[in-house]
């Protein structure tokens, strides 16, 4: 009587893990074909000169293009030939430290927020007003206040990260379970514990919500801030190769910055994963 | 120690301009190692009186006292139940046990790990230790949930319709785990349902309330021989006690209902 209660999760997981090699092979399939399809249309389309090849270059010249950014080996990136790198580093620097102050502050004003309704009288009204002027209408503020260079990257991306990391934290913790919060009190826990063992940890998935909206935002606001403001990072890159009609280069760059972006992303997933394991058995998307 | 005594208690909320009185001169005496269940219908403010009694709440007038002392907030000395289980769904079932004894308040109270054991084994629920609550039955997990309030060794349970999510084929499982927990413990429990069968099964004592103002209006004496038996249901003594409690509770909720069609 007791175990059948946890066998049906395990059977749902089990018909969807694929068991033989032909279901495997058509899983594998269902990854790659539309990508293979995307990348095959856009090189006949360049091999029949439906587009030009200096305006919209095919994947075979981008790749090759790419290879070249990156190591510097065959010089078809000319002037930009092997600072990938440099520029990769440039923008996930400023990513991840954009990305570092907003989140924290964010998860701090959120929490204070969502705990005290005095606080939200202070701080929601201005937060609401201001979460609605986009972080790109800052810039020209930003570029005045801190001048070019790394500062006003920074400052963008982490007021970028701030405003999803702080809605979410209050929101996580406006709907912690109420009874989980009496049991606690009711056993003794003082404020300390109260907040560490029971706060925390239940507003944990929505904070998590929250960090991976930000780590998003962050990577569209580190091109707009090199666009603008630097001259280093991906997003200079970029544009530098737009002003010098280097269009392989450009789609090179943007290729870069998706891939990190990803990878980024896939990050936050894996800590989130990891911080909340018990989060799955709850949800359907942890059946597969 | 359990000992629970409520004098003249009124409880009023204020629901935008309107008052609500959830408690009008309520006054109850619950004696140590004592089953007193509250039935009624809802709005009887029978929740009240438990969040009350667990310091949840304070009263607008009136007293409650637990060992002649009057209640400043919630405690450990007084473990609630609670109908929507509280177990945290990130913690083991071991864990869960382990919370309240973890606490800084508990510290040095007992051995933490030889509680868990006896709770565990109590429960039947050694070979769920490490399983988390979401991956348990609802049974298991109210188990787990009253282990987890047994482990603080309050001296008085409050139960908030503890049973109320089960079906009933585990409910009846679970009132005969109660009382088992009870012959061995002997805490002052105190009970709220709406199942009539319920109150009448576990009480030494059922407080039939009446709704809008919430008031205490029969305290019925259940002198049925313990250990309780789940026969002792079909019984002429069981059935007499049910009758007469559901004729009240019937009376008072028709009589309510007549009153909010006048209104």
């Amino acid at each position: 009587m007791l175990k059948e209660t946890t066998s049906a999760g395990a059977q749902l997981s089990a018909v969807v893990k694929p068991r033989y090699l032909w279901q495997r092979a058509s899983v594998a399939l269902q990854y790659a074909i539309f990508p293979v399809a995307v990348l095959l249309l856009w090189q006949i389309c360049s091999e029949i000169g439906f587009v030009r090849r200096n305006v919209f270059p095919p994947p075979s010249t981008v790749l090759s293009v790419w290879y070249d950014l990156v190591t510097g080996a065959t010089d078809a990136a000319a002037r930009y030939s092997g600072t990938w790198l440099d520029h990769a580093w440039a923008s996930s620097w400023r990513v991840f430290a954009g990305f570092g102050w907003g989140v924290a502050l964010g998860i701090f004003v959120g929490l204070l927020i969502g705990l005290s309704r005095a606080m939200e009288r202070v701080f929601d009204p201005t937060i609401q007003v201001l979460r609605n002027i986009p972080v790109t209408a800052w810039v020209p503020l930003s570029l005045v206040f801190f001048g070019i260079g790394n500062a006003p990257a920074v400052f963008l991306i982490g007021l970028g990260a701030f405003f999803p990391t702080a809605i979410n934290s209050t929101h996580g913790v406006r709907q912690i379970n109420i009874t989980l919060y009496k049991a606690a009190r009711m056993m003794g826990a003082n404020e300390w514990e109260l907040l560490s063992r029971v706060i925390l940890p239940a507003a944990l998935p929505s904070i998590l919500t929250g960090v991976r909206l930000a780590m998003g935002i962050a990577w569209v606001l580190v091109v707009v801030a090199e666009i603008l403001a630097v001259r280093s990072g991906l997003g200079y890159l970029l544009n530098d190769a737009y002003l010098f009609y280097r269009n392989d280069v450009v789609i090179a760059a943007m290729l870069s910055i998706g891939l990190l972006g990803f990878l980024s992303d896939r990050l936050v997933i894996l800590v989130r994963d990891i911080l909340l394991t018990w989060n799955k058995r709850e949800t359907f998307g942890g059946e597969n | 120690m359990g000992r629970i005594s409520i004098a003249s208690v009124t409880k009023q909320f204020e629901t935008g301009d309107s008052l609500v009185v959830a408690l009008d001169d309520v006054s109850l005496a619950v004696q140590d190692r004592e089953i007193v269940t509250l039935v009624g219908a809802s709005g009887c403010g029978k929740s009240t009186l438990l969040n009350l009694i667990a310091g949840f709440e304070t009263p607008t007038a009136g007293q409650v006292l637990v060992d002649g002392q009057s209640i400043k907030g919630p405690g450990p000395d007084r473990g609630v139940v609670f109908q929507q289980t509280a177990l945290f769904p990130w913690l083991s079932v071991e864990d869960n046990i382990a919370f309240g004894l973890s606490l800084r308040a508990n510290h040095g109270k007992a051995d933490r790990g030889q509680v868990v054991e006896r709770m565990l084994q109590r429960t039947g629920l050694a070979a769920f230790r490490d399983r988390h609550p979401a991956e348990l039955s609802g049974g298991m997990r109210q188990r787990a949930a009253i282990a987890s309030v047994l482990a603080i060794n309050p001296s008085t349970l409050l139960m908030d319709e503890p049973f109320g999510a089960l079906d009933s084929l585990t409910r009846s499982i679970m009132q005969d785990f109660l009382l088992e927990i009870w012959e061995e413990q002997r805490k002052t429990v105190v009970l709220v349902t709406h199942d009539i069968d319920e109150a009448i099964y576990l009480a030494d004592k059922t407080v039939v309330m009446t709704a809008h103002p919430g008031r205490i209006c029969e305290v019925i004496d259940v002198n049925l021989p313990r250990p309780r038996r789940y026969e002792m249901r079909s019984e002429a003594p069981f059935i007499a006690l049910r009758d007469r409690v559901t004729q009240i509770v019937r009376t008072q909720a028709i009589k309510g209902s007549a009153l909010s069609a006048v209104n």
